[in-house]
């Protein structure tokens, strides 16, 4: 879909934070809003859920914990059962170290590659940015203009409340 | 201007400054010349660093017998040499996890250059072991992997194996944590890139980041649960490593108190580590601004509480010898403090016990002279800690025909030297090529302690008010 974007630059994180507010309030369609940091609050501004990672995290420990019991157990008791010290061949106890090794490896690098891929970062991708500046020192909210019915006046006087640097339409966007 | 900082809280970085000065003053470092004492100290580690390459493959060539091990002292300076720098990875792991889940702002400036230090110690570690093999060609056999000799599996109840899987699995995640961290900053110095080459390099490893608030959230997301996840796992490590010794029926070693008592060393000694590296660092790349008095203090209290842990370690090893009525025991630790490595013990009870008192004066933790060298001598009562516990445990055992001395070989002391060049090499590198605070994290705690919660704004615009929210 060929959709406009409509940019609003701010210096500052207050000022960021306030006019998401104003916007999702007055309901403009937020495309996204860039930062050079993590500004807490910006995501609920938003009014994005928080994210599903934590249970791809889970799933990823389950499945690691499952790994774990499962070759220790099958290497120990079935594939060749080795009598050390006359212990059990499935001696849980000492298993439960490499287990929790294997969970803790499992559901960290699981979680990792799962928002890399739900992010789609990858290595070499060209970042697209919509002001050069918003990795440094600026904030940049990005709302959906899709026909005439919206009112970019009307949207630079809400954000002039919150010390607008500069606004801009940016066209040539393929959402 | 009293009216810009708020009554409680004081600011973490000091200079009121700017987003864009915190850019510019970290990527400052990385676009300007090493300096004169920069290559200096990169030479002085990398002939450190090639003594330890000619004594490792001199070694590796002529077997393990170059060592000064005997019948009765099979494990020495090599694994202490291990457990050491297991234990200086560990102080990373705290400020960038334990201290991210405790809310511990004042991490942020120290963080991304302890996780470093992190990264490279357990290099180091991991290569002593590798060495003891005696065949480190073989090193891949320890890994469970289906194999044409029976296949023949690892023995999954040895402490040793164990041991494989933590370290292997710390120096992973801790890599990740690291780089992950590091994401946004590249995408930082990718935007500000003059030549073609940084841009090319900083485009490939930036990821395409954007600062999008949905990645941002996703990645903050991921930033806790890796938090959480490594936080069991630095622990669990050094309680491993420590297993090794546990686990045994020697005595000196063979007491369930070892797993704590590992990790609160590893931490007091990787704090000492971060200490002795920031002290410089912050002098040499200016940033006495970002990495302050204050933290330099709250780093010391760290080391204190940890210590003190260390000291009641000490004391309660003593105190079980005596109360376990175990005649091996109690020697083990009347011949720890009287017999002929009693220099060693007293070394290292000075340094991790009666010295690192000093630091309950305010005073002293806020002079920057006696914190660097309050450093230097935790870390060397820290090797000798571990020195203690293997070579005075084993030494004199239970055939007193078979007592033994044991001095190290020239091999082994260059080896030690080689990891410390290995460390400070890699450290050094790591101070030029990659930004040394993170910038990213620094930003979001620039309004720490100012009225309006906010970063100080350039020039003339306004400082804006922060508003209700109303939900």
């Amino acid at each position: 879909m060929d959709a406009q974007l409509f940019l609003g630059v701010f210096t500052n994180e207050n000022d960021v934070l306030n006019a998401t507010r104003a916007s999702k309030k007055a309901g403009y369609p937020i495309y996204d809003v860039y930062s050079p940091y993590a500004v807490h609050g910006l995501e609920s501004a938003m009014g994005l859920k928080p994210s599903r990672l934590t249970y791809v995290c889970l799933l990823f420990g389950l499945a690691g914990l499952l790994l774990g019991v499962f070759v220790q157990f099958w290497i120990g008791s079935i594939d060749w059962p080795l009598n050390v010290g006359g212990k059990p061949f499935n001696s849980l106890p000492a298993y439960l170290p490499v287990i929790f090794e294997v969970t803790v490896l499992i559901s960290g690098l699981g979680v990792v590659f799962s928002m890399l891929f739900r992010t789609k970062l990858f290595p070499g991708k060209k970042a697209w940015l919509p002001d050069i500046r918003v990795t440094n020192d600026h904030f940049v909210i990005a709302l959906i203009q899709r026909d005439a019915s919206f009112n970019t006046r009307a949207v630079q006087q809400l954000w002039q409340k919150y010390n607008l640097l500069e606004a801009k339409s940016l066209s040539e966007v393929v959402l | 201007m009293s009216t810009l900082y708020s009554k409680l809280r004081k600011p973490i970085i000091e200079g009121d400054k700017s987003l864009s000065q915190v850019t510019d003053d970290v990527a400052k470092t990385l676009e300007t010349k090493p300096t004169k004492l920069w290559w200096f100290a990169f030479l002085l580690a990398l002939t450190a660093l090639v003594a330890g390459v000619v004594a490792v493959t001199y070694q590796i060539k002529m077997g393990i017998g170059t060592w000064g091990l005997n019948k009765t002292v099979g494990w020495a300076f090599d694994i202490t040499n291990f457990v050491f720098w297991v234990g200086i990875g560990h102080a990373g792991t705290l400020i960038s996890a334990i201290l991210f889940l405790f809310r511990q702002r004042w991490r942020t400036s120290i963080n991304r250059s302890a996780e470093a230090m992190t990264v490279f110690a357990v290099i180091c570690a991991g290569l002593f072991p590798i060495i003891h093999m005696g065949r480190p060609w073989l090193f891949f056999w320890i890994a469970p992997y289906p194999n044409f000799r029976g296949p023949l599996w690892v023995n999954f109840r040895s402490p040793l194996l164990w041991d494989f899987f933590a370290i292997s699995t710390y120096f992973t995640i801790s890599l990740v944590f690291w780089y992950i961290g590091l994401i946004p900053d590249l995408a930082t110095l990718r935007d500000r890139a003059k030549t073609k080459i940084k841009k090319a390099v900083y485009r490939v490893t930036s990821f395409g980041w954007n600062g999008s608030v949905r990645t941002w959230n996703r990645y903050e997301t991921v930033y806790v649960l890796l938090a959480a996840l490594a936080t069991p796992l630095v622990l669990s490590v050094h309680s491993i490593v420590s297993m090794d010794f546990a686990t045994s029926v020697i005595p000196g070693w063979h007491t369930t108190i070892f797993p704590p008592y590992f990790v609160a060393g590893a931490i007091f000694s990787g704090f000492a580590m971060v200490l002795t590296l920031m002290i410089i660092a912050r002098k040499v790349l200016n940033y006495q601004e970002y990495i302050t008095l204050d933290h330099i203090e709250k780093m010391c209290k760290v080391i204190l509480a940890t210590g003190g842990i260390v000291g009641l370690a000490y004391a309660t090893e003593m105190f079980m010898a005596w109360y376990s009525v175990n005649e091996y025991e109690r020697f083990v630790f009347i011949n720890r403090a009287l017999g002929p490595f009693a220099w060693a013990y007293w070394i290292m009870v000075s340094c991790n016990v009666i010295i690192p008192q000093l630091l309950w004066f305010k005073k002293l933790r806020r002079s920057i002279v006696f914190v660097f060298m309050m450093s230097i001598v935790i870390n060397i009562g820290m090797w000798f800690e571990r020195f203690v516990i293997i070579v005075t445990s084993i030494h004199r055992d239970f055939l007193p025909s078979s007592w033994a001395m044991y001095k190290p070989s020239i091999i082994e002391i260059a080896t030690l030297l080689g990891s410390f060049g290995l460390f400070f090499s890699a450290f050094l590198l790591f101070a030029r090529f990659v930004p040394f605070i993170a910038i990213g994290e620094v930003k979001g705690v620039l309004g720490y302690g100012r009225t309006n919660k906010s970063a100080p704004q350039i020039g003339h615009t306004p400082e804006p008010k922060l508003e209700a929210v109303e939900e």
